[in-house]
């Protein structure tokens, strides 16, 4: 990454504000000048931070109806299920702020072509990255609408070819009780695993996210790189991911493992299929009062329901 | 002003905090993301521990010998009374606007809310009987009534613990404190059995 052209950087991102900013901090930790001037030429890769605007996103036709207006940046990014940094929605913003996301590898193994251990950036690189808005609904019973920055999952698992026999995709997420204190605590099976059946993985809808509001993604959302699959429940959203494994067998998810009789394999939303706890059928919209009804595939029906047809959507909840 | 009366007017006013910071929060906009979700996990954790307070009035009395300490019982009684009331309406209210329906099929369908609606309905009576007044025309069969206050504290802790998804550690906490407390009774009544037949 250190090798990256000058010429593809435009002028205004060769040094980022949050860099050139901390450049006393940095120049002191750096090890010498030819580093330090290295890393400059390669601001994305030195140290992507949260919030760092990322360049060349384009618009995307996925954004919602008037009805859903966008969540604020702070509620999307301080209201939080993510138990490697705690269990209170506020704890992910606020045990997250030293994790280092960087350097960070992707092992992609299993049934595909060239089982490999790639960096996050040349894994994403590759790809355009788009704005997709999307509903996001938690099997708690309430949601949000995000605007994700990401990668269509298709186009990554194309490059990435799989063999003929691999029908799920297996996700993983980091596993370092030293850097995720949520971990140390065996509140789940850590770490975190989360399955998709591959024409759910191929269908359009599904992305590799690796920013919201046009930024990167801050820590407590998953970063650097998680999954967004809009018609199913939020937990299917793994973040921070580290493992890509294509497998023959259908993955055991690690909420299916804490409770089978609560959460399935598919997790797709489904106002009809109560969660043994709570009803499924309405949601409430954070920053708004009264209810809504939760639409069946929260909506997306249209694009994935046929993924579906002739299954028993109460047995395969 | 006796330091017991301080003492008194000390809890009271602290019992108050609750309450006080969630109007502050709502008028500066300051209860989370998910204000509903708040406000029902504050007033039912609130309601919980002055359940569980009440509940150590009579160990405290029996280990110091102190008798004044019966008169913090009710008003910390009434205080868990006060907040669960909150808490209901929480959900009436904030939660399900008066959708009558959902919230009848929810306390039929889900065992947290079913056991929730249940500890309400225990301190209900509780809570009107606790007067001087009724304490006094009820004589005997009061201390009976009350006794419906382990049922109400045990089905308390379970309720909460139905609506933790895979943490526990806080519902456990509660569940031992009442355990020791309920303990407590169990060991004293049987001690003072055993002395008074030797």
């Amino acid at each position: 990454m250190l090798i990256r052209k000058p010429t593809d950087i435009p002028h205004s991102e060769v040094t980022p504000k949050s860099l050139y900013l901390r450049r006393r901090e940095f120049f002191q930790t750096a090890a010498g000048g030819a580093i330090a001037a290295a890393a400059m030429l390669a601001p994305t890769g030195a140290r992507a931070q949260t919030g760092q605007k990322l360049p060349n996103v384009r618009k995307s036709q996925y954004v919602v109806a008037a009805g859903d207006r966008l969540n604020d940046y702070d509620d999307v990014t301080g209201y939080n299920n993510f138990y490697e940094f705690g269990t209170d929605k506020a704890d992910p913003k606020a045990n997250a702020q030293k994790f280092n996301p960087r350097p960070w590898s992707i092992r992609v193994e299993g049934l595909v072509k060239a089982p490999a251990d790639y960096g996050i950036d040349d894994f994403i690189k590759p790809y355009a990255l788009e704005e997709r808005i999307y509903r996001l609904r938690c099997v708690e019973g309430w949601s949000m609408v995000i605007p994700w920055v990401g990668i269509p999952l298709a186009d990554v698992i194309k490059r990435l070819e799989p063999e003929p026999g691999a029908t799920f995709v297996e996700f993983t997420t980091l596993n370092d009780p030293g850097r995720m204190p949520g971990q140390r605590l065996p509140i789940l099976r850590w770490p975190y695993v989360e399955g998709l059946r591959m024409d759910e993985a191929m269908n359009p809808l599904s992305i590799l996210a690796v920013g919201v509001y046009g930024e990167a993604l801050p820590n407590q959302n998953g970063a650097p790189i998680r999954l967004v699959v809009p018609w199913k429940y939020g937990f299917k959203g793994i973040k921070s991911i580290v493992k890509i494994r294509f497998t023959d067998s259908q993955p055991r998810n690690t909420w299916e493992i804490s409770a089978p009789r609560e959460y399935g394999f598919y997790a797709n939303v489904n106002p009809e299929v109560n969660h043994p706890r709570w009803s499924q059928a309405t949601e409430r919209r954070l920053g708004e009062f009264r209810r809504r009804n939760t639409l069946m595939f929260n909506g997306y029906g249209e694009q994935v329901a046929q993924m579906y047809s002739g299954m028993d959507l109460r047995k395969n909840f | 002003m006796t330091a017991f009366g301080i003492l008194r007017r000390v809890i009271f006013a602290a019992a108050l905090v609750p309450a006080a910071a969630l109007v502050y929060g709502a008028l500066t906009n300051n209860l989370t993301a998910n204000p509903i979700d708040y406000i029902t996990d504050i007033t039912g954790l609130t309601a919980l521990t002055f359940l569980t307070l009440s509940l150590t009035v009579t160990p405290l009395r029996r280990l110091t010998g102190r008798n004044e300490l019966i008169k913090l019982r009710r008003m910390l009684g009434l205080f868990a009374f006060f907040y669960a009331c909150l808490h209901l309406s929480t959900w009436i209210i904030l939660d399900w606007f008066f959708d009558f329906a959902s919230m009848a099929s929810d306390v039929v369908d889900r065992p947290f809310i079913t056991l929730g609606m249940t500890t309400f309905l225990l301190l209900l009576p509780l809570a009107i009987t606790s007067t001087a007044a009724m304490i006094r025309r009820l004589g005997k069969r009061w201390q009976l009534l009350h006794r419906l206050v382990y049922l109400a504290a045990c089905t308390a802790v379970i309720h909460f613990w139905w609506v933790v998804k895979a943490d526990f550690r806080e519902p456990r906490l509660w569940a031992l404190a009442l355990s020791v407390l309920l303990g407590f009774r169990a060991w004293w009544t049987l001690r003072t059995r055993l002395l008074s037949r030797s």
